[in-house]
């Protein structure tokens, strides 16, 4: 398959690692940032052909996982409502929220329906004008553009019954977050290459400076991941904190500024709280005052709805790298996929739930 | 969380849902859920004090006669995808459960449960497809049943089999006889049902989808029988598709079983296919192909006498059964890792990025 074989060659990946094993003199500790990766690296066992000095830390870029509580259960709120057709991506579905998830409303009677595309759920309010439409629109920065297209389409078409429960987050505030812990062990970024390709390299020089970081933009691919790997390790024994690129085939520097002007035309920055990590200032997207009309919390008055989330895992010591998810004593034990204790355990992209599906012994 | 105030970063969520009080969909995806179903409620129904063989039919003794005896049902959506309709599956399915037994098929029942409102037209067309389905495997639809629902109780149309099969005196083919040392068959490659069923799905139009797998594999266990070596167990691949069938059989038979993943084949349209939805291709549904289980002594003559038949397109050794990790499926990398091949919760989810 064309752009995916050359980047899985098991030839290049041993030359990449013997390039990462001549270079690397101490341990460094490296977090991916984004689920996507960290789901590569546990199913292609990248971790595993690595020198034992560099330590991958599994990072905050799950959407699934960081969504918090509250917002779970306003969906199930809102997809108990007769006269509402909940549309979310496959994934969300499982989450629980306080009480139960998105299957067993579904099981209930409530109208829930998995989409690929945001678009899918404006041409749903076309088809079925006396009911109403509301996307669940999760996400980090990459499914931001399609998710404000929606918005921008349903407003050209005049539409009354189309609304976004919007949950967007965003990478920069994260990796903020996760450096001002105290003692925090990451030493280096391993960025979300889909979200640069939105948002292009601009805004993650100020964080490698502040915190004398280096940030690799990497891709997805276990070549494009080694390779990150690799360019993080020679800034980091060469004492270099730049913003580099290891995924030019889809990375401008400047990113698509297409897509940007038509997120900033339909959202605007706003806190999110974030499910264990809790509230970051500006770290999210919501609908701005154009388009403010299809936000579904205003439309149905869900904000009595809240959410306090107990403490019930570890999957703080995991995002810090100072326990790795199999040595958890909940893993796998009372903490499974279909019982998860904690996020992390929930979406396929969540560390805990990718260590389980290919590490559990 | 401002610079200012740094805090310990805790990820934390609700407290877990112990266990689902309604059915959900997940207790029909030949995944987990469906595991625990089966073994909490049916078997201790139906089946207490008998021991529960993951078979794809049951065996039974009428005189001196062995006969495998198996029922399906049929509910997919849209009733016709590329390479077949829910007819043609509905007689494949059970021929090639009675199959899975070494049994030759011999007589269907065909149930059919419409809508008020289906055009006869379409039930012509499925009916007409289960005949050639029927012909080709050489089965006979002896008996059947029609039930009406009102109009939005059921999708246009579900169809129920069950059939019969003659198993031969020498035959012994279970999962039961799966041992250290076999070698792992496969008769084709993966996925091709499952994505040609979603290529066509509301919302999901994509080109260059493959086309259903959709065959009688009767034909295939006959010849693969005239083997003189030993063939130990089959098994057809459904919902859940390879690691699902895999996980059964490594838990039945107390062995761990090892792929190679390089060695699985799978069709460029449905690496395709799952790479764009974020799917794995082993778990994919299937309907034509197989893996069978034979002592390492008779794999090559096995897979020789596979080669022959047109419905094994490509089939290959993709792994053993070893002593090791006892009910757990590993997959080797490519890039010298290995990884546990699960079984799912439920169906499988399409990831958000």
């Amino acid at each position: 398959m064309k752009y995916l074989d050359e980047y899985r060659n098991a030839d290049a990946a041993r030359s990449l690692v013997r390039a990462i094993a001549a270079r690397v003199t101490r341990p460094w500790n490296i977090m991916e940032v984004c689920g996507g990766q960290t789901h590569a690296i546990v199913r292609f066992a990248l971790d595993e052909i690595l020198p034992d000095e560099i330590r991958l830390i599994h990072g905050p870029g799950c959407p699934v996982c960081v969504t918090p509580l509250e917002t779970i259960d306003r969906a199930i709120a809102l997809a108990a409502r007769p006269e509402v057709i909940l549309c979310s991506f496959g994934d969300m579905l499982r989450v629980p929220g306080s009480g139960k998830d998105l299957f067993t409303v579904k099981s209930e009677g409530g109208d829930v329906r998995v989409v690929y595309s945001p678009i899918d759920a404006v041409t749903l309010a076309r088809k079925h004008p006396d009911r109403q439409v509301v996307f669940f629109a999760i996400g980090f920065e990459t499914t931001a553009p399609a998710n404000a297209m929606a918005a921008v389409q349903a407003a050209r078409l005049g539409l009354e019954n189309f609304s976004m429960l919007v949950a967007h987050v965003l990478v920069p505030p994260a990796i903020r977050a996760v450096l001002d812990v105290p003692d925090c062990r990451v030493q280096g970024f391993l960025a979300a290459g889909h979200v640069c390709t939105v948002m292009g390299a601009a805004e993650y020089r100020p964080l490698a400076e502040r915190y004398r970081v280096p940030i690799v933009i990497t891709g997805f691919e276990p070549l494009d991941i080694l390779r990150g790997v690799l360019m993080c390790v020679e800034q980091l024994e060469s004492g270099r904190h730049e913003v580099a690129n290891a995924y030019p085939r889809a990375v401008r520097p400047e990113g698509n500024p297409a897509a940007q002007r038509q997120v900033a035309e339909v959202f605007e920055p706003t806190g999110r709280k974030w499910r264990g990590i809790g509230e970051i200032p500006a770290s999210g997207w919501r609908l701005g005052p154009a388009y403010a009309r299809f936000d579904a919390e205003r439309r149905f008055d869900l904000g009595h709805i809240t959410a306090e989330e107990p403490d019930a895992c570890r999957a703080g010591d995991v995002l810090q790298g100072r326990l790795r998810p199999c040595e958890c004593p909940s893993f796998g034990v009372e903490c499974t996929p279909e019982q998860p204790l904690g996020a992390l355990m929930v979406s396929a992209e969540g560390a805990c739930a990718a260590y389980y599906r290919y590490r559990r012994k | 969380m401002t610079n200012g105030h740094p805090r310990e970063v805790t990820l934390s969520c609700p407290l877990p849902l112990r266990d689902y009080p309604t059915v959900q969909m997940a207790h029909g995806g030949g995944g987990r859920l469906m595991q625990e179903l089966i073994e909490g409620l049916f078997l201790p129904g139906f089946a207490a004090g008998r021991p529960a063989i993951p078979h794809d039919s049951a065996l039974v003794e009428v005189g001196r006669e062995r006969l495998a005896f198996t029922t399906d049902s049929f509910v997919v959506t849209p009733l016709f995808f590329p390479g077949g309709d829910i007819g043609t599956l509905a007689v494949c399915g059970t021929v090639n459960d009675l199959a899975m037994t070494g049994a030759k098929p011999l007589y269907l029942s065909a149930g059919f449960i419409l809508e008020e409102g289906l055009p006869l037209d379409t039930l012509r067309r499925i009916v007409e497809s289960m005949r050639q389905a029927a012909d080709e495997a050489g089965v006979q639809i002896v008996t059947g049943d029609t039930k009406v629902v009102d109009r939005g109780r059921g999708d246009g149309m579900y169809i129920n089999t069950a059939g019969i099969g003659l198993i031969g005196p020498r035959t012994d083919i279970r999962p039961g006889r799966v041992e250290p040392g076999d070698a792992v068959l496969l008769s084709g490659d993966l996925g091709r049902h499952g994505i040609a069923v979603m290529s066509v799905r509301e919302g999901l139009d994509f080109a260059g989808a493959p086309e259903s797998d959709c065959a009688p594999l009767h034909g295939l266990v006959e010849t693969m029988l005239a083997a003189d070596g030993e063939l130990h167990c089959l098994r057809d691949l459904t919902r859940g598709g390879l690691a699902a069938a895999l996980n059964e059989i490594a838990r039945h038979a107390q062995v761990g079983i090892e792929l190679e993943e390089a060695a699985i084949p799978v069709c460029e349209g449905v690496r395709s296919a799952c790479e764009l939805l974020g799917l794995d291709p082993l778990y994919a549904a299937n309907e034509g192909r197989l893996v069978a289980f034979c002592p390492a002594e008779s794999v090559e003559e096995v897979l020789h006498l596979m080669h022959a038949h047109p419905l094994a397109e490509s089939p290959a050794v993709i792994g053993l059964v070893v002593d090791e990790h006892p009910g757990v499926v590993e997959l080797q990398s490519p890039f010298g890792g290995g990884r546990i091949l699960d079984l799912l919760s439920g169906e499988q989810m399409p990831r958000i990025c």
